[in-house]
């Protein structure tokens, strides 16, 4: 008798306690998961979805990578504005590799005409300059995109957690967490950030398939996209594709932590700049003068 | 980074103290300096117009200084034109090759070590990766030009472009 009755409050409570942990577990593990939190082989299943679905879509094979950080790793970017020319072939080499809409048109970089007398002075340039040829007289250009700030505004304002920097520096947007609120953009000083005001069309024939989860897979209306320094290029070690396109050289890549790396040598030995300094948002992407 | 740039320093000394009269002995040369050899791509010769001496070996050398008239008009030397001509970087006894101002023969895939000559800071950014354009892995195998394939080595100086269509102001129309 007196086993039963201080066995059964326990019993109850052991119960009670049970469907809790049962209800709480069922709560956090069928919901959908931003990234970072996925379990590895929830990922793989999400990620071989979205391939069968863009392969339907597109009408060919398109891979979607979900490969991380490369430990000691941290890319950072340098761009020498007194060799770019304005000449647009990294907008649209970024286009090609990163699938952007063309219509709505959608460019991650942007390539800002300056005056000369002026100096790096935003209020005094222009995006749309179209000459027969450049780089005119009296110019110079600033091509400009995500800067990948070590503090950066943008991931500090997003209500649900939909953009973050990776452990290389890369500041990144997973699109189905994105609700298209746009305070990201609101709080980008650098107007790097784009959004799909709608369905963003992709001609088939140039869908570039080689895609990362969190870089150029095809997006959809209502999210947020920018550069990724080609994340489906640099974790796999390539140097990104508006590199290897500047007909003048103007574009170096690399890593940080590397000592011996190109971007280590611009800045112990050239002039460099960040773009807004005075905002504190420390960029990892580096203007240089080589001449 | 540093041992790359002591090399070129190095080699600038050679040069500058070696006169063009002194034919160098090339084993003594590299030993002296131990000169990283970069691998790039074939030179980017005009169509047919390599081996030299194809053409060169049966004619007999003639070092005055001319404008040429039967062969190679199409040539214009916008290049230091007033100090330079065809034998300061070409090489006069071998054809295939080019020489260096201390008379050191340089193939054509190591012409960036003639360029280097004046162009000093140029070849050690180039060294390290900064000048120049990059192709390949940033953390592996980079792909390296050489001077003549971004330069015409006989006009160096960049022509100016058409630059790629310009973005579409936004509207306020909406589709």
């Amino acid at each position: 008798m007196d086993t039963e009755k201080t066995a059964q409050p326990s019993r109850r409570m052991f119960a009670k306690a049970a469907a809790t942990a049962a209800t709480g577990w069922i709560l956090t593990a069928c919901g959908p998961k931003r990234l970072y939190e996925v379990p590895k082989e929830r990922l793989r299943t999400q990620v071989k979805a979205l391939e069968r679905k863009y392969r339907a879509r597109y009408g060919k094979n398109v891979t979607v990578s979900d490969t991380g950080p490369i430990p000691g790793v941290e890319f950072a970017y340098a761009l020498d504005i007194s060799r770019c020319i304005g000449c647009r072939r990294c907008v649209y080499a970024c286009v090609a590799e990163n699938n952007q809409s063309r219509d709505p048109q959608i460019q991650w970089i942007r390539v800002m005409q300056m005056d000369k007398d002026k100096g790096v002075d935003f209020s005094h340039s222009t995006p749309y300059y179209n000459p027969a040829e450049v780089p005119e007289e009296g110019h110079f250009y600033v091509p400009v995109g995500c800067q990948h700030c070590e503090n950066p505004p943008c991931t500090k304002v997003c209500p649900t957690g939909a953009t973050w920097t990776e452990k290389d520096g890369i500041v990144v947007i997973d699109y189905d967490w994105c609700i298209g609120c746009r305070y990201c953009m609101a709080a980008c000083p650098y107007g790097a950030r784009h959004f799909n005001w709608a369905e963003p069309t992709i001609p088939s024939g140039e869908l570039n398939p080689a895609t990362h989860y969190l870089g150029n897979r095809p997006r959809m209306k209502g999210v947020v996209e920018k550069c990724t320094f080609c994340i489906q290029r640099a974790r796999a070690g390539r140097y990104p594709a508006c590199v290897e396109v500047c007909p003048v050289g103007a574009r170096k890549f690399g890593n940080l932590l590397d000592k011996d790396s190109e971007i280590r040598y611009i800045i112990e030995h050239k002039r460099v700049l960040v773009l807004k300094e005075e905002l504190n948002t420390v960029p990892r992407f580096f203007y240089f003068y080589a001449t | 980074m540093r041992r790359m740039l002591i090399v070129v320093l190095a080699v600038g000394g050679t040069l500058a103290g070696d006169g063009p009269k002194n034919p160098p002995l090339p084993a003594e040369m590299s030993s002296k300096t131990p000169q990283e050899r970069v691998e790039v791509p074939p030179p980017p010769f005009s169509d047919g117009i390599f081996p030299c001496g194809n053409c060169h070996e049966s004619m007999t050398v003639d070092r005055t200084r001319r404008e040429l008239t039967a062969m190679h008009t199409d040539i214009v030397l916008k290049h230091d034109e007033t100090h330079r001509w065809c034998l300061d970087c070409h090489d006069a006894t071998n054809r295939n090759f080019l020489h260096l101002a201390s008379g050191e023969r340089v193939p054509f895939e190591e012409s960036y070590r003639l360029c280097g000559q004046c162009h000093g800071e140029k070849l050690r950014d180039w060294r390290a990766g900064v000048h120049g354009r990059r192709t390949g892995n940033w953390n592996g195998t980079k792909g390296y030009l050489l001077c003549a394939h971004c330069h015409n080595p006989h006009q160096p100086r960049f022509h100016a472009i058409a630059p790629k269509p310009a973005p579409t102001p936004p509207s306020r129309t909406m589709k």
